[in-house]
């Protein structure tokens, strides 16, 4: 390498904070996907029959489905069998504890700002830490037994309540809801389960990291979470990614169940994944399939999300609200700058009497990012009083970026309430000016205005999170203006 | 403290300045007055910095420093404050968090530490009551709802918290009620200090009853025309603009 790519690559290197590799021993398979590939990773899992069998069935449905191509979102064909599917840093020996794992990897957590010890002992945050697709560390189990809380990693869930997991995987999102959602139900490696049993109000914020490593790995997270009657559980999502210039797949799958009477469940994300560099090369894909169910009366499911990250972003985390009386709430700060596009948006599917839905999405396009807001509000027949009340706002910052929405509402029953609000606005140079004019940068002024903008969404996460999204929002703006 | 040396300037092809003069000192008072489109609001935008403006010749010394050769938020730090004539509004940013932010640069800028939300609170209590605005003003987003007269006392409110060296009133009784002018010129007036100084800028003599100027310019296409002390201002009022224009070698 010439000094001159060198320079170059340092200092592109520094833009991305957390663009840095681990170097731990990866217990890797060749690239490519077949059946082979499937009882490899299941066998890797020690999993039970009824997971690979469901695995299988998955990777044959998904056989037979073509890749959608509806998104307002460009990108050149994935080829399926270039990538690794599974890779695990191979541990040194069985982790008990913390002073157990990976020296390694323990630092390059701490590097991500997440030291588990500093969790454990200033936050109360449980932190299951997931990096390249197989939880590494697992804090507070014991504390959250006490309580009868069920918090695992997805791997562990299998070997250890396999009725459970039986039980519900893929009630919410089945295997052949879509192309992605097949392919994660196929090659999933790992992710985080979480069960709340009766009555229980969750005591802490429950949490996990995630992190791409090796190339062309894609990363295929399962997340199950159950609440039962009058259970409570409020989760936070935060992903980071180093980089790299081949794209990298995202294709999770996350279902809630909100299963017993007046159960709630919190479901908040905070999205950094590597989102390109400034010509667009490079970064993310984020295809995510998210979705809730409310069976219980009374019960909730909200979401609320900051995705500043990933070169496409494409989800639609949704609430299916089946109990009577249940309420969905969607909450959603997403930006795209430089060469990044997103396609997000909600579903709300209204099916019990009385439900409510709230839909509050903040876009902000700057560079020449592209943002589209696709959100349904559905309203079945037998969905009376169902309201829904819909915002959607977007910002503009600079004048080659775009900002799209498409809503779409279906209401089959006359006794429903549905509002829908949108606006576009720009970043007014009146109004950058009159913040120079009172001494504060532009950069600085950017921040302020969008912040504002975001506010109502800020407010939904949990504080930590809260202040890790300005601060995000803050970075990923840099040099958005003038 | 300001010194504007044979200043030049217009927008695209339209020259609107054209050959301005004038040296302001501490502890005084200057007023500029003129008709419509002399360029009164364009002299207030280029010292504050305001983009779409060419320069075309001369220059503009703030404290021996060459102000045109700093940025808007630079100049505002070294103590020069504009209180607008049309105060926009920013939907979403918080007052109060939007004059923390302010007061912390230019503190951070002097070298003074900076204040934290009890501080803060504290120093803008007082100035509230300077200016009989509500307390419940601070949280409402900056200038979102305020009638006219509250964003002009808005401003003045601001330059009592920021404490400027130069401050530049550019028409801040336009749209203003004979008692929100007063409440307006009063602060304005407690504001002055030896070491400071301001440039107001006017249509209307009324203003320059409340606010005893040193110094009256007057403006007209571009240049100034005549100086004098307060009394030029009343003669104005009594004779108007055209009077002077016609008693006044104007070089073309």
């Amino acid at each position: 390498m010439s000094t001159a790519t060198e320079t170059i690559e340092e200092f592109v290197n520094q833009e991305y904070k957390y663009g840095f590799v681990t170097n731990v021993d990866t217990d890797a398979i060749a690239p490519g996907l077949n059946e082979d590939v499937i009882r490899l990773i299941s066998a890797k899992k020690k999993e039970p029959q009824f997971m690979l069998d469901w695995r299988l069935k998955a990777y044959r449905h998904w056989l037979t489905m073509t890749e959608p191509k509806w998104q307002k979102a460009h990108y050149p064909p994935i080829d399926y069998q270039a990538s690794i599917y599974y890779a695990a840093p191979k541990p040194k020996k069985t982790l008990n504890s913390l002073d157990e794992v990976d020296p390694g990897l323990l630092r390059d957590l701490e590097k991500l700002g997440i030291s588990l010890n500093e969790q454990k002992r200033l936050t109360g945050v449980a932190v299951d830490a997931v990096v390249d697709s197989v939880s590494v560390a697992t804090t507070f189990q014991k504390d959250l037994a006490k309580h009868g809380i069920i918090f695992c990693s997805f791997t562990e869930a299998v070997q250890k309540h396999p009725e459970l997991v039986q039980k519900y995987l893929g009630s919410v999102v089945p295997y052949n809801d879509n192309f992605f959602a097949a392919l994660n139900s196929a090659v999933f490696s790992d992710g985080s389960f979480c069960y709340i049993p009766k009555g229980v109000h969750c005591p802490m914020e429950l949490s996990t990291y995630f992190r791409i490593n090796t190339a062309n790995t894609g990363q295929f997270e399962r997340t199950l979470i159950i609440a039962e009657e009058g259970a409570y559980v409020s989760y936070l999502e935060g992903c980071t990614a180093p980089m790299r210039d081949e794209n990298q797949l995202h294709a999770a799958v996350v279902e809630l169940i909100a299963l017993g009477t007046k159960s709630e469940i919190k479901y908040s994300t905070v999205q950094n994944w590597y989102p390109g560099d400034k010509n667009g090369r490079g970064g993310i894909y984020n295809f995510v399939t998210k979705r809730g169910k409310c069976l219980g009366e009374n019960s909730k499911i909200s979401w609320t999300q900051v995705e500043t990250g990933s070169a496409i972003t494409w989800k639609y985390p949704s609430v299916i609200l089946q109990g009577d009386n249940s309420i969905g709430e969607f909450y959603s700060v997403a930006l795209t700058n430089n060469y990044q596009q997103a396609d997000t948006g909600t579903k709300m599917v209204h099916i019990g009497k009385n439900t409510r839905s709230t839909i509050v999405s903040k876009g902000i396009a700057a560079g020449r990012g592209q943002n589209s807001y696709r959100g349904l509000v559905k309203i079945l027949k037998n969905a009376a009083n169902a309201r829904n009340f819909s915002q959607c706002d977007s910002l503009l910052i600079g004048d080659k970026c775009g900002a799209h929405t498409f809503p779409y509402i279906e209401v089959k029953n006359t006794s429903s309430q549905v509002e829908h609000e949108a606006s576009t606005s720009k970043i007014g140079e009146d109004q950058i000016f009159y913040c120079n004019q009172r001494g504060i940068s532009t950069q600085d002024a950017v921040n302020l205005i969008v912040n504002g903008f975001c506010k109502e969404v800020f407010r939904e996460l949990p504080m930590e999170f809260a202040v890790e999204a300005q601060k995000l929002l803050g970075v990923s703006l840099e040099g958005s203006v003038g | 403290m300001l010194e504007i040396k044979n200043l030049h300037a217009g927008v695209e092809d339209k020259k609107i300045l054209k050959g301005i003069n004038l040296a302001i000192n501490a502890g005084e008072v200057h007023a500029v007055m003129g008709p419509n489109g002399s360029g009164k609001s364009t002299l207030a935008a280029i010292l504050a910095g305001r983009e779409g403006y060419e320069v075309t010749a001369g220059e503009v010394i703030y404290n021996g420093k060459d102000l045109l050769d700093l940025d808007p938020e630079e100049r505002a730090r070294e103590g020069v404050f504009l209180a607008f004539q049309y105060p926009v509004e920013i939907p979403g940013v918080n007052s109060t968090v939007f004059l923390k932010a302010a007061v912390n640069e230019i503190r951070k800028h002097k070298g003074e530490p900076e204040l934290d939300a009890m501080e803060f609170l504290a120093l803008v209590k007082e100035k509230m009551k300077l200016l009989e605005l509500k307390e419940d003003l601070l949280k409402r987003p900056v200038n979102e709802g305020f009638s006219g007269g509250e964003k002009k006392r808005n401003e003045i409110f601001q330059m009592a918290v920021l404490e400027p060296k130069l401050a530049i009133l550019d028409e801040t009784d336009s749209g203003l009620d004979i008692d929100a002018l007063k409440i307006v010129a009063a602060g304005v007036n407690k504001l002055k200090r030896p070491d400071n100084a301001q440039l107001v800028i006017t249509h209307y003599q009324r203003l320059l009853d409340y606010i005893i100027p040193d110094f009256v310019h007057v403006l007209y296409d571009g240049r100034i025309v005549r100086t004098g002390g307060k009394e030029l201002a009343l003669e104005l009022e009594e004779k108007g603009y055209d009077w002077l224009i016609q008693h006044e070698a104007v070089a073309v």
